[in-house]
């Protein structure tokens, strides 16, 4: 019960900051516009929303990280954080606590973008909402490396490394923007390695109805998801220890 | 009946002692000031006292439950307002309030309910729907304050109450303490000696993590002699050895 009541309070925080709805939604919804309206002008597929939306929805999905290290960081810079430690919660109450809020945003910026694909072309089925619920586990990666970097670093470092590189290594090797085949080499097998695109392939494989596709990608990004969250629990019940040591 | 009894307190950072050997009783009741310059050792103390530190050496129980071995029980009994404001920005005083309520394990209608009073009691109810972050500093720290004790705890800790407000905030502030006296046990650190002498029943005077002296006001007068409490305490914090 008490992760909830405290995962309450981070969700209001999180949500009544303007600045997370604008990059949480308005910044990947304005990129799918303008590349859909690039691809409405140029003779390739480049942009085609059914290969676009997916791409777009993880892309999203990365910005759960700035929230959740934002966040704790910035109660952990200040005396917020002293007064709930002295309350009688644990460890695990905190980190359920600050991720729990925001699995319902991640399914509400998810339904949003692939809502506003439609608008744009994209024919919904049972696949659309299939894609929304291969996104959790992304969701879940995303929340736990931001839980991570917010445990360890300032407030400051968080928005450098979840707000700047992260958002952007994530979009890079993707294959949101550009097939991963065309740059090949060790790119490719960076991108291979890393969750990021297969994050982004199963999403497409759901949306399109492949089933058989879906869970070679799904296993990359929940076994990245369980050892971020891991190492985040691990890290963040260390430093409450030395916080207050 | 003794709330807090500190025995032979340690705590070292690196194997420098930041408070060496603190013997402490407080009394049930009893507004307790632990007054001290910065870097006398007087939040190490009260983070030991709230289980936030685990003292190196020693151990404290309060209300009969050790820091050490009994954390659960301890946390449920106390609360503390922190040095620095210690508010979610983004939620209203009232979603304030009714968090932490929550937190200490109040049903739903029983936060709204205690919210209620502590709205009342700290003259917050004008600004109930209003965030944390719009009100000025001395209503911040009233904010602070009621949230440590809408848990309604047996002792409460607040940590340098007053410190960076204006006269005016403090004065209005010592009034709300002042209120607590008798209910509740009482345990605030301060570095402003008008503060501890109108407060407190009894205060403990720190220097370099030891406590020097510990009586009412008129006492530690008394004992060195002085003409005014600031004179005893220059003399009690900066004497070399022994404790009064």
């Amino acid at each position: 019960m008490k992760p909830l009541i405290f995962a309450s309070r981070n969700g209001k925080e999180i949500l009544r900051d303007p600045l997370n709805l604008a990059f949480g939604i308005g910044f990947p919804l304005v990129l799918m516009l303008l590349l859909s309206a690039i691809q409405a002008n140029i003779p390739v597929s480049l942009f085609e929303i059914e290969h676009l939306a997916p791409g777009i929805a993880v892309f999203g999905l990365s910005f759960l990280a700035l929230f959740s290290g934002t966040l704790i960081a910035k109660d952990r810079s200040t005396s917020y954080l002293m007064r709930l430690y002295a309350a009688p919660l644990r460890a695990a109450d905190f980190i359920l606590g600050y991720a729990l809020p925001l699995l319902p945003i991640a399914v509400a910026q998810s339904a949003v973008c692939f809502a506003t694909s439609i608008g744009l072309g994209l024919k919904p089925d049972i696949g659309t909402l299939a894609a929304i619920a291969v996104l959790l586990p992304a969701a879940a990666l995303y929340i736990g490396i931001g839980l991570l970097a917010g445990s360890v670093f300032t407030d400051k470092q968080v928005g450098g490394i979840c707000g700047a590189l992260l958002t952007n290594v994530s979009a890079w090797l993707s294959g949101t923007w550009f097939d991963l085949n065309l740059v090949g080499g060790t790119f490719k097998q960076i991108a291979e390695v890393l969750p990021f695109s297969h994050a982004v392939d199963a999403a497409r494989a759901a949306a399109a109805g492949d089933w058989g596709a879906v869970f070679p990608h799904l296993w990359w990004v929940i076994g990245y998801a369980a050892v971020a969250n891991t190492a985040a629990a691990a890290v963040f019940g260390k430093k409450m220890r030395s916080d207050n040591n | 009946m003794t709330a807090v009894e500190a025995k032979c307190l340690i705590k070292e950072y690196k194997g420098k002692p930041a408070v060496s050997g603190l013997d402490l009783t407080v009394e049930k009741g009893e507004l307790f000031a632990l007054l001290g310059v910065n870097g006398a050792g007087k939040t190490t103390t009260i983070k030991m006292l709230c289980c936030l530190t685990r003292p190196t050496k020693g151990d404290a129980f309060l209300l009969g439950d050790s820091v050490l071995s009994n954390r659960a029980a301890v946390k449920a009994k106390i609360n503390l307002s922190p040095q620095e404001t210690a508010v979610a920005r983004n939620l209203t005083v009232r979603e304030n309030l009714e968090l932490i309520a929550r937190l200490y394990g109040c049903g739903k209608k029983a936060a709204e309910s205690r919210a209620a009073e502590m709205l009342d009691n700290f003259g917050l109810f004008p600004a109930a729907k209003d965030k944390a972050k719009t009100l000025s500093g001395g209503m911040q720290r009233r904010l602070s304050i009621a949230m440590a004790l809408i848990s309604k705890p047996e002792i409460l800790f607040l940590d340098e109450p007053t410190l960076g407000l204006d006269v005016l905030a403090r004065r209005e502030l010592w009034a709300e303490i002042k209120k607590l006296k008798g209910h509740i046990t009482v345990i605030l650190t301060t570095h402003y000696m008008e503060e501890a002498e109108a407060l407190s029943d009894r205060i403990g005077i720190m220097a370099n993590g030891e406590l020097k002296a510990c009586g009412t006001a008129r006492e530690l007068m008394e004992w060195t002699g002085a003409g005014n409490f600031e004179d005893a305490f220059v003399a009690l914090a900066t004497q070399q050895e022994g404790t009064v």
